[in-house]
């Protein structure tokens, strides 16, 4: 066994003139702080992103870790999900006893997202970047008609998502937007990539976060309440959404299976749901794909505001990458949310008696997937 | 103003790209498995052990999904809206493509439509079927 000991994020939102290392570094502290831990006391380093170049040294390197576990694994905004999962594997090895899981971002202060490159394309994007599809929008939106034709899904029932999750946001202190949205305020949004609405996709924020991992021996005597890892799963179906085997079920469908197998739980056993909701349609397909509805059946199920609080369903309960934090790969924060929910510290937000909670990211343009059960003593 | 996305063939892509200059669509087949692979490669992802050679396809499909572009990469802002799609060719595979000759609005998925090579960079567009 393996437990979440810290969580914590960095400054979030617009955090000039800080850098995403400082972000790392920043909330690393502060998690660790959480777990009555140093620096001194990390043997294994996981981060993605980040500033380039093997992102697990530079981490290591800038809080004086020698580990003697790392991993730098990047499937996109889902890498950090897949890194618990692999931190508790290491640790269930006996390989690391405290594990420490980093990202940061500057992507709105630097203006760094672009929705397309110029000039050559070569490998894959000789043949999907030649024809000015956005990205990571145009993808997603590929797969919204996809789910559209084949199921009747609506832009009202993907503007339920939005709306839903910005009233958990409204909620949050740390969330970048707050005022409340409607239904017609999504479908009166500017057209991004039809049927995306700019109200579909997710904010543009700075942020890092961290979470720390330690063994069960190392659980004993926390601060805090573990937060027990019962279940983990990964995969990826493709790199190029032309390869996407069906638009429309993502790789959460092997991943939610492996994490539900592993921690012999069901579905109807999560109490509080965090994914990536990168766009709102990622949400409809994420929650199809592990399982909490039917095949298709993911408009009618959010309907309602069935997922705000209140609802009979709590999804993305800290206000997720559409109202809270999107520092480009946001995996990490599921992770941090989930967590905190276990431990009942979400005040006005706390879903009462939460004891299970699932987070699931999503990487590439629903390449990846990676999700991880937790669950409380 | 950069210069707009244009493909830059490998040993692996290049008879594809000869195609679209010859105004001709190809894929690869497998001499083993018989089945289409798209985008080509070096090897077989179905049957792992055949030899891919080059065939003509017919060059028709049916749009699978497709988006209408508000939003556009720096380059392709002064054509805004226009429809990219994911079309199914009748040998199985997809490929990404725009569509032309053809109002945004009246896209649809299941459209039939045909290949279209045409532009500066040359690339295989479709079109509605006629």
């Amino acid at each position: 066994m393996a437990a979440i000991a810290g969580v914590a994020e960095s400054d979030l939102g617009e955090v000039a003139p800080k850098n995403a290392m400082q972000l790392q570094a920043e909330a690393a502290r502060e998690a660790l702080g959480e777990a009555g831990l140093t620096f001194a006391d990390v043997d294994a380093v996981f981060s993605a992103g980040g500033d380039g170049f093997a992102p697990s040294m530079a981490v290591a390197e800038y809080l004086g870790i020698t580990p003697r576990f790392t991993d730098s694994t990047n499937i996109g905004g889902s890498s950090f999900v897949v890194h618990a999962g692999h931190a508790h594997l290491a640790i269930q090895a006996g390989l690391c006893e405290v594990a420490l899981i980093t990202y940061g971002s500057t992507q709105r202060s630097a203006a760094s997202r672009s929705l397309g490159r110029s000039g050559g394309m070569r490998g894959l994007a000789q043949f999907e970047g030649v024809w000015g599809l956005p990205a990571p929008v145009g993808p997603y939106a590929l797969a919204a008609s996809r789910h559209m034709h084949e199921h009747g899904t609506t832009a009202e029932q993907l503007a339920e998502v939005a709306v839903a999750t910005r009233k958990w946001a409204s909620l949050n202190p740390k969330a970048f937007m707050r005022d409340p949205i409607t239904v017609d305020d999504v479908l009166a949004s500017r057209w991004i990539a039809q049927p995306l609405h700019l109200l579909d996709c997710c904010l543009v924020t700075d942020g890092g976060g961290a979470v720390v991992v330690v063994s069960r021996e190392r659980a004993r005597d926390l601060p805090r309440s573990p937060v027990w890892i019962l279940g983990h799963g990964e995969s990826h179906t493709h790199l190029g959404i032309s390869s996407m085997p069906d638009l429309t079920t993502t790789p959460a469908a092997h991943s939610g299976a492996a994490a539900f197998g592993m921690a012999g739980l069901t579905p109807a056993d999560v109490d509080v749901t965090e994914l990536y909701d990168s766009f709102t349609i990622t949400v409809l397909l994420t929650l199809e794909a592990l399982g909490f509805c039917g095949r298709g059946e993911a408009g009618p199920f959010v309907s309602g505001q069935r997922t705000a609080p209140g609802g009979d369903f709590p999804l993305n309960t800290n206000g997720g990458g559409l109202s809270y934090c999107h520092p480009g790969m946001y995996g990490i924060f599921t992770l941090i949310e989930a967590t905190r929910q276990l431990r009942g510290e979400c005040g006005p937000r706390q879903v009462e008696g939460a004891s299970v909670a699932l987070a699931n990211g999503t990487g590439g343009v629903l390449s990846s997937a990676a999700t991880v059960v937790l669950g409380r003593d | 103003m950069t210069e707009r996305a244009f493909p830059v063939p490998d040993a692996v892509t290049q008879p594809f790209w000869d195609g679209v200059a010859e105004g001709v669509l190809r894929v690869q087949r497998c001499v083993a498995c018989g089945r289409y692979v798209f985008y080509p490669r070096a090897v077989c992802p179905h049957c792992t052990t055949g030899e891919l050679e080059w065939v003509e396809a017919t060059g028709a499909g049916v749009v699978h999904a497709f988006t209408i572009v508000h939003r556009a990469p720096p380059d392709y802002r002064d054509q805004v809206p226009y429809a990219v799609a994911l079309v199914e060719l009748d040998e199985g595979v997809r490929m990404m493509t725009r569509l032309v000759d053809v109002e945004p609005a009246d896209v649809a998925v299941g459209m039939p439509v045909e290949v279209a090579i045409r532009g500066e960079p040359r690339l295989p567009y479709f079109r509605p079927a006629r």
